[in-house]
């Protein structure tokens, strides 16, 4: 939290961090907390304790992102832990997936909502497998920014020649890759360089901080597809006198017709009144009569929206629907080709039927073909016809409806897609539309 | 709204607001039949206001439910009788002392904390009305063990929450399925912080129980926290009775809910306050998380929110 009030809202930026304790990584965190404020009096006092307790000299900063009492019985993460901070101009909130190899399900996860991720290199060690896995699932989850944080500059005397030898050796592995936006970081989470100050012990590096980095990038929905895709959560018919305040029904002048408004949110692009639409499946034509929150009318929703459509004509839309801009239609596919990853412990059972959740719709789904599964520590497409607990591969699916999509790559929203087991209610894949 | 002029972008109120409201309109797509916790306290007050921008003009989806321990504050029991009101939506009261009387609570001291034996009744409410989703006002932000709970966090047919079993939570594809007996407790503010929370009531013009505000209150000191004087909590021998400025940050069981010391009587004032604040929301008010480190863990596990 910061004691200085907001000049201008930069709206919000999810990011996540990928590495082991080795890395640092909740040093790192802990230090993002710290330095910027956001930790409070009681939660330091503890973590003093705590590191008195264990006879360490300075406080323990990776106490902070200590977790559950289950995880510290087994000595492990087990979990993507959430926390947050705030400059004055932007909140940040922070996926922190565990490191360890077994927990790629974690690290999918905590990339899926975010838009950022910092992969720590620990200067002593330069890249590792780890690395390269870590910046595999990064481009394969559509982070569109990458961070390379070059930690424990302090243990290698602040060189500058190691910075620069890993940085290169990272973007001659990363390059095949398709990372978009790298940026190299040297710091020392340990003593704060680079991270929120810059620090005193690297003057060579002339670069953005971490925070620079992180207050400059990008809203997620800004590198989204900019095509209206709005999938109908929840239909709202009210016929009778309606409820209190502003938003009280009968507004549309239509004797007997009541209130239909369709809800939920823009998920890329953006609606005004007036806008030619079609609704998908049906593929029937209209126009949008009013975009409304809660009895306000508003001249336009932006991306990232949740707000209620109103349409000049009596269409039959349901839950799972999608409202799109005529001439700029999803695709509907009753076959899709995706990376998927699974996530449950049983593998997948290709005899089985299962359910994918794509949007607010749900199908029937049965696995037509396995291409190939990927080795994340190499890249390799390596054969396969099972899929484990963490594996990543390639995969056909036939179902029994069709779905309104776009590739993953134009449009998180619209390209992901979970998998589910009826049989046990768990989510057991993630899946991003080719 | 309020928007980044340059790029569109919602301010990061706008986006919490959008993301609540998406997940309360999923609890209302996904589930046959969900209930909303309503306390009358900041955090569920929020919610209600996310459910008038989430389903308005229609009724609420789900009705209101407070479990009432009998320990809570005459002014925040009425604030929330008068908000259900005001909303036209049905309220559901279950008592922690309806419990007592069946022999489903048992007590181990009569002035003891009842928060913690909310889950109790809870779950017998749930069990009442056969509920499958209940929407609560709890965020990651509040204590660590809640960092990694999920949007719509599992719960068996004995409301346990076992972290070791949560489904995983991709993208903004929640997953509600359940069986019959089995619950989810969907959290649309999870994202929330405390300051988000009060810069949330400040721009809905959002009305609070009167306790939330400074006010001259008798609280004794012990152990660094205030505790209010009341018929449930009186002064012991040794204690000194202060009249001081105080304001609650949480509302809960008199018995274990202290004020902190302030003269912020207004909103503005109090976003002002906890921009500054150097103690977290739980470590300066609750008294029962500070038992032992892992205490809201196990609460959960036994089916607490």
């Amino acid at each position: 939290m910061t004691s200085h009030a907001p000049t201008e809202d930069r709206g919000l930026l999810r990011f996540t961090t990928c590495g082991s304790v080795d890395d640092g990584k909740s040093t790192l965190i802990g230090r993002l907390l710290f330095d910027t404020r956001s930790i409070l009096v009681d939660t330091l006092r503890a973590i003093e304790r705590t590191s008195a307790k264990r006879g360490l000299g300075a406080v323990d900063l990776s106490l902070l992102t200590d977790g559950l009492q289950a995880e510290r019985e087994q000595g492990i993460t087990i979990d993507v832990a959430y926390r947050y901070f705030s400059t004055g101009t932007r909140k940040y909130i922070i996926a922190d997936a565990p490191g360890h190899e077994q927990y790629t399900r974690n690290m999918v996860t905590a990339a899926s909502t975010a838009s950022l991720a910092i992969i720590l290199i620990d200067a002593r060690k330069g890249v590792l497998t780890q690395t390269r896995r870590h910046s595999h699932i990064a481009r394969l989850m559509g982070i569109a920014h990458v961070v390379v944080a070059v930690n424990k500059m302090d243990l290698v005397g602040f060189d500058r020649a190691v910075f620069e030898r890993i940085a290169g050796e990272y973007a001659a592995f990363a390059a095949p890759l398709g990372l978009r936006d790298v940026t190299f970081i040297p710091m020392s989470a340990l003593e704060g360089d680079m991270v929120v100050d810059r620090g005193t012990s690297m003057p060579w590096y002339e670069g953005p901080t971490l925070l620079e980095v992180l207050e400059a990038a990008p809203a997620e929905h800004a590198e989204r597809s900019a095509r209206l895709r709005f999938p109908v959560q929840y239909v709202c018919r009210v016929h009778d006198e309606g409820l209190g305040g502003e938003g009280a029904a009968r507004d549309d002048g239509r004797a007997g017709a009541g209130f239909r408004g369709f809800m939920g949110r823009v998920e890329s692009g953006a609606v005004s009144p007036g806008d030619a639409v079609v609704v998908l499946p049906s593929g029937r034509e209209t126009r949008v009569r009013d975009v409304q929150i809660n009895g306000v009318s508003l001249a336009r929703a932006e991306p990232e929206q949740s707000v209620t459509l109103l349409l000049d004509d009596e269409i039959d839309i349901s839950r799972g629907d999608m409202i799109v801009r005529r001439g700029d239609g999803a695709e509907g596919r009753k076959q899709i080709e995706a990376m998927v990853c699974w996530l449950a412990e049983a593998p997948l059972d290709r005899a089985r039927k299962y359910l994918v959740r794509h949007t607010t719709r749900e199908t029937k789904a049965a696995v037509a073909s396995i291409a190939y599964r990927i080795d994340i520590n190499t890249s390799a497409e390596v054969p396969a016809t099972e899929l484990r607990v963490n594996d990543i591969a390639r995969v056909t699916f036939k179902l029994a409806q069709p779905v309104f999509c776009d590739p993953y790559e134009e449009n998180r929203a619209t390209g992901a897609f979970i998998v589910i087991d009826e049989s046990t209610n768990n989510t057991v894949g993630a899946g991003m539309i080719l | 709204m309020t928007h980044d002029a340059r790029t569109g972008t919602l301010s990061h109120l706008d986006w919490l607001e959008s993301e609540a409201i998406h997940i309360m309109r999923e609890v209302a797509g996904q589930c046959a039949n969900p209930v909303l916790l309503f306390s009358g306290g900041k955090d569920s007050i929020c919610l209600l206001r996310l459910a008038e921008k989430a389903f308005r003009p229609g009724r609420f989806p789900f009705p209101l439910m407070h479990i009432d321990t009998g320990h809570n504050y005459g002014e925040v029991t009425a604030f929330r009788d008068q908000r259900a009101a005001e909303l036209g939506e049905r309220l559901i009261v279950r008592s922690v002392e309806d419990s007592m009387r069946r022999g489903t609570v048992v007590l181990k001291a009569p002035g003891e904390s009842r928060n913690k034996h909310q889950s109790v009744t809870l779950l017998e409410a749930i069990e009442e009305f056969g509920f499958d989703c209940c929407i609560g006002g709890a965020r990651r932000d509040e204590e660590k063990a809640r960092a990694k709970e999920r949007v719509m966090s599992f719960r068996d047919e004995f409301g346990q929450w076992d972290p070791k079993n949560q489904r995983p939570e991709l993208w903004n594809l929640f997953n509600a399925r359940t069986f019959k007996g089995e619950n989810i407790r969907a959290f649309p503010i999870s994202n929330w912080t405390e300051l988000d929370v009060w810069q949330y009531i400040a721009r809905e013009g959002l009305a609070l129980p009167s306790i939330y505000f400074a006010h001259t209150r008798p609280v004794v000191r012990r152990g660094g926290a205030l505790v209010p004087v009341t018929p449930l909590t009186p002064p012991r021998a040794d204690d000194v009775v202060e009249e001081i400025m105080v304001r609650f940050r949480t509302v809960g069981d008199i018995t274990c809910t202290a004020p902190v010391e302030s003269d912020a009587d207004t909103v503005a004032k109090i976003v002002a306050e906890t921009a500054g604040t150097t103690v977290t929301e739980r470590g300066a008010t609750r008294l029962d998380d500070q038992t032992s480190e892992a205490s809201m863990e196990q609460r959960k596990k036994e089916g607490y929110f």
